[in-house]
């Protein structure tokens, strides 16, 4: 897919996920736009290699989504590629529906328990390395919020995967510079991630996440960049991005936009 | 032959051989050895790992191996491995599993006072409690190095995940080999007796089978169980066994009254409409600071022969 057409896809997406938000108001939508740049990316820019109809199939990718919560963007991109039915876009956080508010991995597409932060980079890595350990060497990718790298046991596996070289591992992390009770440097600050990530011994690069062009070009360099360092793509973006009141408010997290807010967003059906 | 031996070499012995001709199987240690782990190092090195100090990633790694299909041994002190990443179990072992197939298998070792003079933090009696709690999970606990043996045939036949309290000292052996009844059961009847019954786990079988030799020769007999698989025992096997005893009893190195080893009897007694008198023996909960043998360290908690001997005379007497 071309970049434009990426772009579309960007919009089309970001639309569709405060519909589902105008609907399950009990979806974290604040966070859930910070990352579409990168889902679009791996879902149509040929990054990742995925099979709607055999969710499971040994030759897909991985992908752990870690900051479950912040992934309510994905629900539409799955649907419109046929991981499960479209119809249920309409029941999320419904009984009888498989989309909640935060997504588990009864959903086609999604591979392990979300929701509590700070497990996936972890697991992400026991399945890279058994991946290498099983004489093959498909991708694994991981999306991780900034906020979430506050938790231990992340670092526990940053250390793990470069100590075993694990190149083929992938983390995104969806730095929108905002938890859920303010600005992530205020809390504890992280310095300079790149920084940190080097000197982890990670192969790391800072990029403009809602470029959508940069995003699919780096995604697709570092996808085949194999080279016995695990790659940590460190993509700046805006908590709550195109929402007035919540882009980049520090408790966008716990912010509900109004309905009226969100009517006057989707009203003009320009899709 | 039937020499003791420390269990967790006699379960390590069985998963080397077995990685010899089942190159599914993978070792992850949290930097945790013995002498037969040395062999498994170098033998397997694609399938060892020594993840350091770092439980939390232990458990993550072992989970994300298992979703690639290894059948994973996962190895650490017990409280270490339950208790510094119990969110890891529940969410990456106990919740996963509720929808994909994985297979791992936590060995503790270090059971109750087991790590005699370390201390309150190297000692573990709640591990029983908070691994029982876990929906998946299925708990298994060692009285000598044949049950822990046996737990390596449970791992490969069965899938999900899994935790062996193993003890540190090499305690002496009950059997020459787990009866294929006793299997199926997922305990032992290691002693018959008819004035009541006394349900033990671990170590403080050991115990329970010294004081009805000793009640035995004051003419009281009563009969020991050996429960060994916490979570998956036959409980009509149980009850045909304890249901026309006058009094029942549990004894475990685990704290009294928090959902361990009583609980579980408890639990199966009520359920089954038994209404014997029961009698926990159980670690006095708290912590303690206090140095000396592991004998004199049970005395000090509620659960020494001593007391638990007078204990139970009392309870008989007193029916």
């Amino acid at each position: 897919m071309i970049e434009n057409d990426l772009k579309k896809r960007v919009n089309w997406v970001w639309r569709q996920t405060l519909k589902i938000h105008r609907n399950a108001r009990e979806t974290r939508i604040a966070s859930s736009l910070s990352p579409i740049e990168l889902f679009v990316s791996l879902f149509y820019g040929g990054i990742l290699n995925y099979f709607p109809d055999d969710p499971l199939n040994d030759n897909r990718d991985r992908l752990i989504v870690s900051k479950g919560h912040g992934s309510i963007c994905l629900y539409p991109i799955l649907a419109d590629l046929g991981f499960f039915d479209k119809k249920e876009l309409d029941r999320v956080c419904q009984k009888g529906g498989i989309l909640g508010g935060i997504p588990d991995p009864i959903i086609p597409g999604y591979e392990t328990v979300n929701g509590s932060l700070g497990h996936g980079l972890g697991v992400a890595a026991g399945i890279a390395l058994g991946q290498k350990r099983r004489g093959h060497n498909n991708n694994v990718f991981v999306l991780t919020g900034d906020g979430e790298l506050h938790e231990g046991a992340c670092w526990e596996a940053i250390m793990f995967a470069s100590h075993h070289q694990l190149d083929n591992l992938n983390l995104m992390v969806d730095n929108n510079s905002i938890s859920m009770l303010g600005f992530t440097d205020e809390i504890i600050s992280h310095g300079s991630l790149i920084e940190k990530f080097e000197s982890f011994g990670w192969d790391a690069i800072v990029i403009d996440g809602h470029d959508v062009g940069k995003v699919q070009e780096t995604l697709t360099i570092y996808k085949s960049r194999c080279q016995d360092k695990p790659k940590a793509v460190i993509a700046n973006t805006l908590k709550g991005r195109g929402v007035p009141g919540l882009e980049n408010e520090p408790l966008s997290h716990i912010i509900n936009p109004k309905i009226e807010i969100l009517d006057s967003i989707l009203e003009p059906e320009s899709e | 032959m039937n020499k003791a031996v420390p269990m967790r070499d006699a379960l390590l012995r069985k998963i080397c051989d077995a990685m010899k001709i089942d190159d599914s199987i993978f070792f992850i240690s949290g930097d945790f050895g013995s002498p037969v782990l040395d062999e498994i190092r170098s033998d397997f090195a694609k399938r060892f790992l020594n993840v350091g100090v770092a439980e939390q990633n232990l458990i993550n790694i072992s989970a994300g191996l298992a979703l690639e299909g290894f059948k994973v041994f996962s190895y650490a002190i017990a409280p270490f491995i339950t208790m510094r990443c119990f969110e890891q179990l529940r969410v990456n072992l106990a919740l996963l599993s509720e929808v994909r197939e994985i297979n791992v298998n936590l060995i503790g070792v270090g059971a109750g006072y087991s790590y005699v003079v370390s201390g309150p933090t190297h000692q573990c009696y709640e591990d029983l409690t908070l691994i029982r709690s876990l929906p998946n999970f299925q708990l298994f606990s060692a009285s000598d190095q044949h049950v822990a043996a046996h737990f390596f045939d449970k791992s490969i036949a069965v899938s999900g995940p899994k935790y062996l309290r193993l003890d540190a000292q090499v305690l002496p052996t009950l059997r020459t080999n787990l009866k294929p009844r006793s299997i199926n059961d997922g305990f032992e009847l290691i002693k018959k007796g008819h004035k009541g019954l006394i349900v033990a786990t671990g170590y403080m079988t050991h115990t329970a089978l010294s004081i009805a030799k000793k009640l035995e020769l004051e003419g009281i007999d009563l009969a020991v169980i050996d429960l060994f698989n916490l979570t998956g025992f036959d409980a009509n096997s149980l009850i045909s066994l304890a249901k026309d005893q006058p009094v029942i009893f549990s004894m475990e190195e685990g704290f009294k009254g928090r959902g361990g080893l009583d609980a579980i009897i408890i639990n199966v007694l009520k359920q089954n409409r038994v209404n014997c008198k029961f009698e926990a023996i159980g670690v006095k909960p708290g912590y303690s600071f206090q140095l000396g043998t592991r004998q004199e360290l049970h005395e000090m908690v509620e659960i020494g022969h001593n007391y638990s001997f007078d204990l139970i005379k009392s309870t008989l007497s007193n029916m």
